[in-house]
């Protein structure tokens, strides 16, 4: 019961904070606050009362083993039945959730003065769906959450958006996100489907149960085209290149909230439903596909960084660092040893610490400079208080200087890879390289050089302040100390490992068979 | 024992003390907290130093707490104080705490001065953490870390948008470096199965061959990382352009500590080279034309830091010069003497160029001997030191030893390159001396130098003058066990004793030579200089043989144009055209509705013929 209220609170804390308009302004914020708290410290009381350090899964016919479970029937006639469960993984998402959702609420204080409620109601629901994808484990209800989260997400950045440079609309970006996710989303309906059938083709029964499908026998072909499904969808949110063209426009135009939710939290979805779905699901065409994705990766990593060097916009600069740090994460998945695995875990966390410190950052920006463009800036070093100090550290997070949670992310990603993609790797680690020249362009272009004006700027206020001092402290706390998120996550990526590396070596035995 | 990790503890707390306090800290109290932090340091180093000496002399490793551990990786927050890590400790706490302290003479009255002295603590710490890691993942944060406090040394006068640029470069060109120890170390820990360096070092003989190609490929890979952070070549360009950093930073970061922390990771990761001797051998090969290049183009600089900039390149050079050799005692000897005696120039060119009001330039400079007699002496010393003036100095010792070691493991080339590269040391010493502090005076800001004055100031520089004579050489690193000591060590025969000779005569007859040339020829050769070859030559040596410019077409032109190519996401223009191809068809089709009766009823006419006709011919 516990697991369905974890999905209900935002969904009622939205809908109190839609109605909570009428006794005044603060009053949607102060509820939106309460209500991410409650869902953060309910988090953490699992977490702290769960086991998840047991390696749940040891042998192969208990395939999967929740820390929690909870179901009941939805529409039996199709085996469909409302099925959430958690482990390690989802738990520790869930958790970066209710952090972030948090901090979306508390960035937004200012920044948002119109139609306050409804504006609480779409960023709890958004949050709400989010934590139902991490959820269910019915390939039917993990479809519902993962459209559902779409919905609130559009109308954030269609109305609450800022019109951006160069004839960019916030409709037209919320539209192209809109699209780009429900084509995709298609996709991995019909994928879902195609599965659901083909275990009907061999039991006589439908049904859309994880565990149940795990089981299904397939032929090479079809496995290949349903993973493929669910891959598109997954790797449009990712989101990898060549389908990232939602994301910088979506970013640039989102308000501050919105761009931390999404860096944060909605792009982490779509890395947890490769974890969950696509290589569990499809082990055999998800390892025969592992050079394909790991190539676009790559290629996601060097396009991300050139294309930052490029960005006028701010926030279109760590738009497109966001597709960089998500190639890693694909290289990571697609390796799939436990090392890399756990490094993807660490790297999802850190990627939505720094990536909301940056926007947040660039938000404070904003409401100082009114201006996101890079062009107008330069020489703010002395005269934004400390807001320079704070751009500093999560630019050398975002370059993976060692001590920040980046860098163990993307180290372990490089050395669990290495053994499996030694030349994969070592292209891959010149995105450091790149990685630096955009972190410190950014550096340059805003706070370095000659003042443009004189004068200073407000300095950080209290929630201000508050806000960066908590991120950076846990960007630093997971890069020194990364163990309990790790043992917290350990049973869970040790059990994509098995699955992913038993097909490996049973493969290489069938091909050298014949 | 216990009392180690106070080393980078203090210096640590220093830096959160000054950037938690959000500006309030004065100053002087900025000043305060900065100095003391790494004093205290230095303090807890001497009293580490002097119970390792007293005790056994054993190794002593300290884990923390595990970093990360997954399966078998399980890199720790490891210490590991030996005799080479013990003595980067007492260089880094030790002459780190004389420049701070230099420091806060030479920042006084500057805004915004608490900012440096938190970056400068930063720097002690990660470069604590760096000599001290006991496994490489700890020495990579300490080899970042300074990286990026050297960044931000470099940058800390922001508003001049060139040094911004400059702190770039310097960041972007060692992290090229760092990218290669990284994969270095993916590949090591593959191979090998550990990243705790003692284990690595005796792993390796027990999986690779002697010559083995992954051998190879590993020693290159960190050999990379090294060239990137000691400023060897071709990874040498950024370090002239760091001198944009305030002056005490050059002494520290740019010339006693973080520049040769490559010199630090060749040797400690000796085990490694050994089994790659064509690698070893590169390593000499690069020292040699390194310290060619850099003495060839410290002859023509006028601004006097770039000339100590090149100065330790070149010295950098002979440490590698040693490394190849296998002469790795030698080189951490000269690692040591060089970060007394360079450190001692760059803090006595900061005097002179405080007192002659931020002038550093030696064309408007001249004659100011009388005027700064601290600054003059220690220039004096730490470029006799510098030069290898025979026995009285410090400089001398090493470089000797390096010469030497040369000979015996048989690389004449290289000695040859090291005699050479002695000459030039003597030559652009003299000229820089002599052009700053002997001529007439060439500027009012010259004219009205004001010398520097107090313990804070006057301190520092004593201290370094003292340990830059041969009282710093009689200072031995106990590396003893830790490091091989090379083909020659122990063998003081006839050969040495030539070397030796043959080494003092380059030293005192480049010293002559310079002496007549730049105090009775220096106007006949700032006319030379001026037109002909001579004049191309100057420009080529002062462009440092033109890498910059090459590197700028190579690599930085290239590279923005492809930013500029791409800024608008071709990409995503590509996959649009569905989008658009609608957007048009819409537009097409929409035109046609007019609300105009007789184009609806013509064109249906139209249609129905045409269907007509199809069917007609069709059928």
């Amino acid at each position: 019961m516990t697991l369905l209220w974890l999905i209900l609170i935002p969904f009622i804390g939205g809908l109190l904070c839609w109605q909570g308009e009428r006794y005044g302004g603060m009053a949607p914020r102060w509820i939106a606050l309460a209500t991410m708290l409650i869902e953060l410290l309910i988090t953490l009381g699992l977490w702290f009362q769960g086991e998840y350090h047991l390696p749940g899964a040891g042998t192969a016919s208990d395939a999967v083993r929740w820390s929690m479970e909870w179901q009941v029937p939805w529409i039996p006639r199709f085996g469909i039945s409302v099925h959430l469960a958690l482990d390690g993984l989802s738990l520790v998402l869930i958790a970066l959730t209710g952090f972030l959702g948090m901090l979306a609420v508390l960035c937004s204080w200012n920044e948002i003065v119109k139609r306050v409620g409804f504006f609480h109601l779409n960023l709890l629901w958004i949050l709400g769906g989010v934590v139902g994808v991490f959820l269910s484990i019915d390939l039917f209800l993990f479809f519902f959450f993962w459209e559902m989260m779409l919905v609130p997400m559009y109308f954030l950045i269609a109305l609450w958006g800022h019109s951006g440079s160069e004839g960019r609309t916030r409709i037209r970006a919320a539209t192209k996100f809109f699209i780009y996710t429900q084509a995709s989303g298609l996709l991995m309906l019909v994928s879902i489907l195609g599965l659901v059938f083909a275990h009907h083709a061999n039991t006589g029964e439908y049904s859309f149960e994880y565990a149940t499908l795990m089981q299904t026998p397939l032929s090479d072909n079809v496995a290949m085209w349903l993973m493929l499904g669910f891959f598109v969808a997954f790797a449009v949110k990712l989101p990898v290149v060549p389908v990232h063209g939602w994301l910088p426009d979506a970013h640039a135009q989102a308000p501050t909230a919105g761009s931390v939710d999404l860096a944060g939290i909605l792009l982490k979805t779509a890395a947890y439903g490769m974890l969950r779905f696509a290589l569990p699901l499809f082990p055999e065409a998800s390892q025969a596909f592992a050079p394909v994705a790991m190539t676009l990766g790559l290629i996601g990593i060097f396009y991300g960084a050139v294309l930052a060097c490029g960005q006028q916009d701010v926030k279109r600069l760590i738009a497109y660092t966001s597709i960089a740090h998500m190639g890693f994460v694909l290289i990571g998945i697609y390796a799939g040893t436990e090392l890399a695995l756990q490094g993807v875990v660490l790297m999802m966390v850190a990627h939505a610490f720094s990536a909301a410190g940056l926007f947040i950052l660039s938000g404070q920006l904003y409401e100082r400079l009114f201006t996101r463009d890079m062009r107008e800036m330069g020489g703010l070093w002395g005269r934004t208080g400390s807001l320079p100090g704070f751009s500093l550290c999560f630019v050398a997070a975002s370059l993976g200087m060692p001590g920040t949670a980046n860098f163990l992310g993307e180290f372990l990603i490089l050395f669990g890879s290495f053994p499996v993609a030694p030349w994969t790797v070592a292209i891959a680690s010149f995105g450091f390289l790149l990685a630096a020249v955009y972190a410190l362009l950014l550096m340059q272009r805003v706070y370095f050089g000659p003042p443009k004006a004189e004068g200073l700027f407000a300095d950080l206020d209290r929630r201000e302040y508050l806000m960066m001092l908590s991120l950076l402290g846990l960007v630093l706390l997971f890069g020194l100390y990364p163990q309990p998120l790790l043992d917290t996550t350990s049973a869970a990526m040790g059990e994509v490992e098995r699955l992913f590396t038993a097909v490996s070596q049973s493969s290489t035995l069938l091909t050298g068979a014949p | 024992m216990s009392l180690l990790p106070l080393t980078f503890l203090f210096p640590l707390a220093g830096t959160l003390i000054i950037s938690l306090s959000r500006g309030r800290l004065s100053p002087r109290a900025g000043a305060v907290v900065g100095v003391t932090s790494v004093g205290l340091a230095a303090l807890v180093a001497a009293w580490v130093i002097w119970q390792f000496l007293a005790g056994g002399r054993e190794a002593v490793d300290m884990t923390l707490w595990t970093w990360v551990a997954v399966g078998d990786f399980q890199p720790t927050i490891g210490l590991r104080l030996d005799g080479l890590s013990l003595t980067m400790t007492g260089i880094i706490t030790g002459v780190g705490f004389l420049i701070h302290l230099f420091a806060a003479w030479y920042m006084q009255g500057e805004a915004g001065v608490t900012r440096f002295y938190a970056y400068m603590n930063l720097f002690v710490f990660s470069m604590m953490l760096l000599v001290l890691g006991d496994n490489m993942l700890l020495l990579y944060l300490g080899w970042e870390g300074v990286g990026l406090c050297s960044y931000l040394l470099i940058g800390y006068y922001y508003e001049t948008a060139a040094n911004g640029w400059a702190a770039f470069k310097a960041f972007i060109i060692t992290r090229l470096g760092d990218v290669f120890l990284a994969i270095g170390l993916f590949m090591m820990f593959r191979e090998l199965g550990t990243l705790n360096i003692v284990e690595l070092l005796a792993r390796a003989p027990e999986v690779w061959s002697e010559g083995a190609w992954q051998a190879q490929v590993a020693a290159l890979l960190i050999l990379g990382g090294a060239l990137g952070k000691s400023a060897q070549l071709p990874l040498h360009t950024w370090l002239a352009d760091a001198m944009a950093g305030p002056t005490p930073v050059s002494a520290l970061i740019h010339a006693a500590t973080m520049v040769t922390a490559g010199v630090y990771l060749v040797a400690r990761m000796h085990g490694i080279f050994e089994l790659a001797p064509n690698v070893l051998y590169l390593v000499g090969v690069i020292g040699a034309l390194t310290l060619l290049m850099a003495g060839f183009a410290a002859l023509a600089q006028t601004d006097i830091k770039r000339v100590l900039a090149y100065s330790t390149m070149s010295q950098i050079g002979y440490m590698f010069l040693a490394l190849g050799a296998g002469a790795y005692h030698a080189a951490i000897f000269h690692l040591m003497t060089h970060a007394f005696f360079k450190a001692l120039l760059f803090l006595s060119a900061g005097s002179v160029i405080v007192s002659c009001h931020h002038e550093q330039d030696m064309r408007r400079l001249g004659g100011l001997w009388r005027r700064l007699p601290l600054a003059y002496i220690g220039f004096v010393v730490g470029g006799a030191a510098l030069s290898a003036l025979p026995l009285v100095t410090a400089g001398y010792y090493s470089k000797d030893e390096i010469l030497w070691q040369e000979l015996a493991a048989g690389d004449n080339g290289l000695l040859l390159a090291g005699l050479v590269g002695a000459l030039l040391t003597s030559l652009y010493t003299l000229r820089l001396i002599i052009g700053t502090f002997h001529g007439e005076m060439k500027s009012d800001n010259a004219r009205h130098a004001e010398p520097g004055r107090g313990l804070v100031h006057g301190l520092p520089l004593v201290v370094l003058s003292v340990l830059a004579t041969f009282l710093g050489a009689w200072i031995h690193p106990p590396l003893e066990g830790v490091l091989p000591q090379g083909a020659g060590a122990g063998d003081h025969g006839m050969a040495h004793t030539v070397v030796a000779i043959v080494a003092s005569a380059t030293s005192v007859a480049g010293i002559l030579i310079a002496l007549w040339l730049f105090f009775k020829r220096w106007d006949w050769l700032a006319e030379r200089v001026q037109s002909g070859w001579e004049a191309r030559l100057w420009w080529f040596w002062n462009q440092a043989w033109g890498f910059d410019i090459a590197y700028d077409w190579l690599f930085v032109r290239p590279y923005r144009g492809l930013t500029r190519l791409l800024r608008r996401d071709i990409i995503d223009r590509i996959l649009l055209l569905p989008a658009w191809l609608a957007w048009g068809l819409h537009r097409g089709l929409s035109r046609t509705q007019t609300g105009k009766l007789r184009l609806y009823a013509g064109t249906m006419a139209a249609g129905a013929t045409l269907i007509l006709i199809v069917l007609v011919l069709g059928g």
